[in-house]
């Protein structure tokens, strides 16, 4: 029985998906009402499943559960086993069921929201993909099948952010997410071959050492849980908005509302955190790579601390206060708090998402609150604005307006100098077919726009 | 004894093009040529795949025709079908079935059904050889009609032209001299290396890529696309280099192609106009399939393989999307928005599908190719498999890239529809089943390719580690007796050479 409810956690999603993605590629256009009921109906069909399964643990006191629907692929000569496993333990049950709560507050909330946006069923369509994602992420028991969910959220948070495709901002921003996903999943995908070809498996289990979560033992040395954990911390900056990959988050805010909400809020922004968690047992084995954790999340904590207070817009502002509370809980991890680092995840999620699909009605909130106090509400200055210099403080206002020149630097250090060598080759390679053709090439490349001009705006809905 | 097929379907499948071809060259109608090409492409895509069902119901590496009429006349087997062959054979006919139906009657005129069905005939005949002169003489063939089509569009032809010339020769140089030697222990290093540069010129491997550019920007976009999508080029290495040439000839491919498969990547992310970009997407992706298939580990040869596969049918697919955006509003300006999804959802779907899987995205059927390619890689070179990661990563940005700047960014105001047309829907569907479907049910293709790369391994150790000094008679006839479907197969490449 719990094979069977494990398999309806995974597969009503992926009905979902499928459902959605067959229509879209057939151009069957599905109606509004039927869409919300299908969303309605995978939620909690998922949810119950799964909060079944979570009766069953607690009452057996069982801590592990694996479900096993058996080889995807496998290569028996060559003892090469892709296998699709998923676990249910004290990690991934609490994640999957708030990502089910969640997913289905956003999906009643957005039924209404996007009604009769032209927009609707693309919406739905990602929607369904980043649920399946994060599912299978987070029940993911071997490393292949969290890099499976992985890039579904990945892909469904790039689409997302660039929902309102007709203006070019979000598009920007979208493809901006999408390279930083794509380089923090290089580093993911290098981390767990490398992981795989160390321990010669792909399970958890053979990798993280026997016995349930949080207590497994990693079975690789020092050295090579510092090797492996440095590039899945590069994956997990990338996912979480870590230094130095914080600039795409503000830009994530394109995206409509209810997607803010649930993404770059709540669970999305929470992925890094969980994989850290996930792969927790390598940061015991390698001092270095804790005290490498606990570093990015203070510096990433002191940076979006100084950057979420002078935003100007609600969206943005609520971004960076989401990202001081994902460094703090990656600095939890890195400190071996985890139960305290899983206790803040949930919590935070839900605080967060509840403030973000409430940032549209800011105004009428603060003007609500206002009218019941009888007068404006008071200006707090904080300790360090009454105690600093003019001087500093404008420095410090820069430095966190431009948020810590990062994309700055990006641009600077990274993207222009790779745009520049490859315009050179391509009009080496021009005047290379020029003379031998005798002719001139008609169309050169046009100087591509400084990334930087392509501002971070925040103005979704 | 070469086992036989229960019908003649490699002969028909070469057969039906070439008699299509024709036909159409007796019409001057291109609506109705177009509907004559349509039905005998999907003849020979039918005699194709029926081929390859046969041939897989077999459990045999090797096999020739049934009435094989050409064995007969030459008292050889000219046509035969092996592991490696037998899927690109179909997948080569659909990608020459899509091409014509997904013709748009406006570009119908401009487009030559005749030449398209000639240029399938000559490319299901070289995957269905392997007998090296022939392959030579089919290759050279294969040159001919997009040569053609550049006269007819009075576009020079002269950097495509130098490149193919070069190679044909590299190759008729190379050969003879691996003709003239004593086996393949014994082939010269003159040899080995007009061999390699052969392949690395066919591959497009930097610095000798400009003829690739060169045709996407002036032949049409599907004779281009179809003159490199079979990757006819990775084919002749299998049978041509990799028999003869010692270790560091393929490795000095794989290296090279390796940085190509980088620097390809790289372009593609700049490129400001769409058939560039895709000329670059697709050689970044052929270099890859090229890199892995010197990865000696069964499990990297047989990622090589599958990814041989699924970039055919990927890449294939999306560049059967942008020809049919290209169709629709001109060359494509990469620097600026088009927001075409609202007119086109289905292909911009498709665009995003296959692009996908061209990258490996899970759930397509470019993943577990992808993941196998890059895990055989780590094991034997660590830094070649994070150099794949970093080129399927710039790839993955460029493809995105271009997705939003086709497909978004603005709104597109058209006068006329530009939904696509009942035989593009058709098309849209088969390949989004096929992305979809090999994806999601990985197990079949991965076997296949596993018993291919299997049988190609056996081969590799007679030229990476010299045989004892015999003579090349004995080594024949040891072949013959030991009656092993691999050592035929080999033999069958340095066989009728006299």
């Amino acid at each position: 029985m719990l094979t069977a409810c494990g398999m309806i956690v995974v597969l009503s999603p992926a009905l979902l998906l499928a459902v959605f993605g067959l229509s879209a590629l057939a151009g069957i256009r599905l109606s509004e009402r039927l869409v919300a009921k299908l969303t309605e109906a995978s939620v909690v069909l998922g949810l119950f499943a799964a909060i079944l399964i979570l009766g069953v643990m607690l009452i057996t006191d069982r801590r592990f559960i694996p479900v096993e629907p058996g080889d995807w692929v496998s290569i028996e000569d060559e003892h090469f086993h892709f296998t699709i496993k998923f676990v249910f333990d004290r990690l991934s049950v609490p994640f999957v069921i708030l990502t089910f709560v969640l997913c289905g507050v956003i999906g009643a909330f957005a039924s209404r929201y996007l009604h009769r946006d032209e927009g609707y069923h693309r919406f739905f369509l990602f929607y369904a993909i980043f649920q399946l994602g994060m599912i299978l992420s987070s029940l993911a028991g071997t490393i292949e099948t969290l890099f499976l969910g992985w890039e579904l959220v990945g892909l469904s948070s790039a689409l997302l952010v660039a929902f309102f495709h007709t203006r070019p901002n979000p598009v920007r921003n979208g493809l901006r997410v999408w390279s930083a996903y794509r380089i923090a999943d290089a580093a993911f995908l290098v981390g767990a071959l490398t992981l795989h070809h160390m321990t010669g498996a792909g399970d958890f289990e053979g990798l993280m050492g026997s016995g349930p979560w949080p207590e497994g033992r990693a079975s690789v040395t020092d050295q090579q849980a510092l090797y492996v954990g440095l590039l899945l911390l590069g994956a997990a900056a990338g996912k979480s908005a870590l230094i130095p990959f914080s600039g795409w988050l503000p830009r994530a805010m394109e995206g409509p509302t209810p997607s803010s909400a649930v993404f770059y809020g709540a669970l999305s922004v929470h992925l890094g955190a969980f994989l850290l968690l996930r792969v927790s047992p390598l940061l015991e084995a390698s001092l270095p790579l804790r005290v490498t954790v606990i570093a990015l999340g203070l510096a990433t904590v002191v940076f979006a601390t100084m950057t979420a207070r002078v935003q100007t817009d609600v969206k943005s502002a609520l971004a960076f206060a989401s990202l001081i509370q994902v460094s703090i809980i990656v600095v939890e991890i890195g400190l071996g708090f985890r139960y305290i680092a899983l206790s803040h995840i949930i919590g935070h999620a839900c605080l967060r998402t509840l403030q973000l699909l409430r940032a549209p009605s800011l105004l009428k909130d603060h003007h609500a609150l206002e009218n019941a106090l009888g007068q404006h509400l008071p200006d707090q200055r904080g300790l360090l604005r009454r105690l600093s210099g003019d001087k500093l403080r404008i420095s410090a206002w820069r430095f966190a307006s431009e948020r810590g020149y990062l994309d700055a630097m990006l641009d600077a250090y990274l993207v222009r100098p790779f745009i520049a060598v490859f315009m050179w080759s391509d009009r080496m390679e021009r005047r290379w077919t020029d003379f031998l053709t005798g002719q001139t090439s008609t169309s050169a490349p046009a100087p591509a726009p400084a990334p930087s001009q392509q501002t971070p705006n925040t103005n979704g809905q | 004894m070469t086992p036989e097929l229960h019908f003649p379907w490699l002969e028909l499948s070469i057969l039906t093009p070439l008699l299509g071809a024709i036909v159409c060259g007796l019409q001057n109608n291109p609506a109705k040529s177009q509907r004559i090409a349509t039905a005998f492409s999907a003849l020979a895509l039918l005699f194709s795949a029926g081929e390859w069902i046969d041939f897989s119901t077999m459990n045999s590496f090797l096999a020739h025709d049934h009435w094989d009429l050409l064995t007969v006349l030459f008292h050889r087997d000219i046509f035969v079908i092996d592991e490696l062959s037998a899927p690109l054979l179909p997948l080569s006919a659909l990608l020459y079935l899509l091409t014509i139906l997904a013709t748009l009657r406006t570009k119908a005129a401009r487009f030559s059904f005749g030449l398209t069905l000639l240029s399938e005939s000559i490319t299901l005949a070289t995957l269905s050889c392997r007998d090296g002169w022939i392959i030579i003489a089919l290759l050279s063939l294969a040159i001919i009609p997009p040569w053609i089509e550049l006269r007819r569009r009075n576009r020079s032809s002269r950097i495509y032209l130098l490149h193919m010339g070069l190679y044909i020769g590299l190759l008729v140089g190379g050969w003879s001299m691996v003709d003239l030697s004593a086996g393949p222990e014994g082939t010269p290093l003159i040899a080995a290396a007009m061999l390699t540069m052969a392949a690395l010129l066919r591959g497009g491997v930097v610095p000798v890529h400009c003829w690739l550019t060169d045709l996407f920007q002036n032949a049409a976009m599907g004779t281009a696309l179809l003159f490199v999508t079979p990757m006819t080029g990775a084919y002749a290495v299998m049978r041509l280099v990799l028999p003869v040439a010692p270790a560091w000839a393929m490795q000095s491919i794989a290296i090279l192609s390796l940085i190509t498969a980088v620097y390809a990547a790289g372009m593609a992310l700049i490129q400001t106009d769409a058939r560039r970009f895709f000329c670059y997407l697709f050689l970044s992706h052929s270099s890859l399939v090229l890199t892995g298939l010197e990865i000696v580990t069964p499990i990297g040869l047989t990622g090589a393989l599958c990814v041989w596969l699924s970039v055919g049918l990927s890449l294939g697919g999306f560049g059967l999307t942008l020809r049919g955006v290209e169709a629709r509003i001109g060359r494509i300006d990469l620097s600026e928005f088009h927001g075409l999804y609202e007119h086109m959802p289905m292909l911009a779907s498709l665009f995003l599908l296959t692009g996908l899987a061209s990258i490996g995205f899970p759930g397509t059927i470019g993943f577990v190719g992808m993941e196998l390619l890059i895990e055989g890689a780590v094991d034997v070179y660590p830094l070649v498999g994070m150099t794949v990661v970093i080129a399927a990563a710039l790839n993955g940005i460029a493809i995105l890239k271009a997705y939003f700047r086709i497909f978004t960014g603005t709104r597109h105001v058209a006068t006329v529809s530009l939904r696509a047309r009942p035989s593009e829907r058709i098309g849209v569907v088969l390949l989004s089943l096929l992305v979809l479907g090999g994806g999601l049910w990985p197990q079949p293709g991965v076997h296949s390719r596993y018993h291919a790369a299997i049988k190609l391994l056996e081969l590799r150790p007679r030229h990476i580690q010299p045989l004892p000094a015999e003579h090349p008679s004995a080594e024949s006839s040891d072949s013959e007796s030991s009656n092993s479907e691999s050592s035929s197969s080999h033999d069958n490449e340095r066989s009728h050479k006299h």
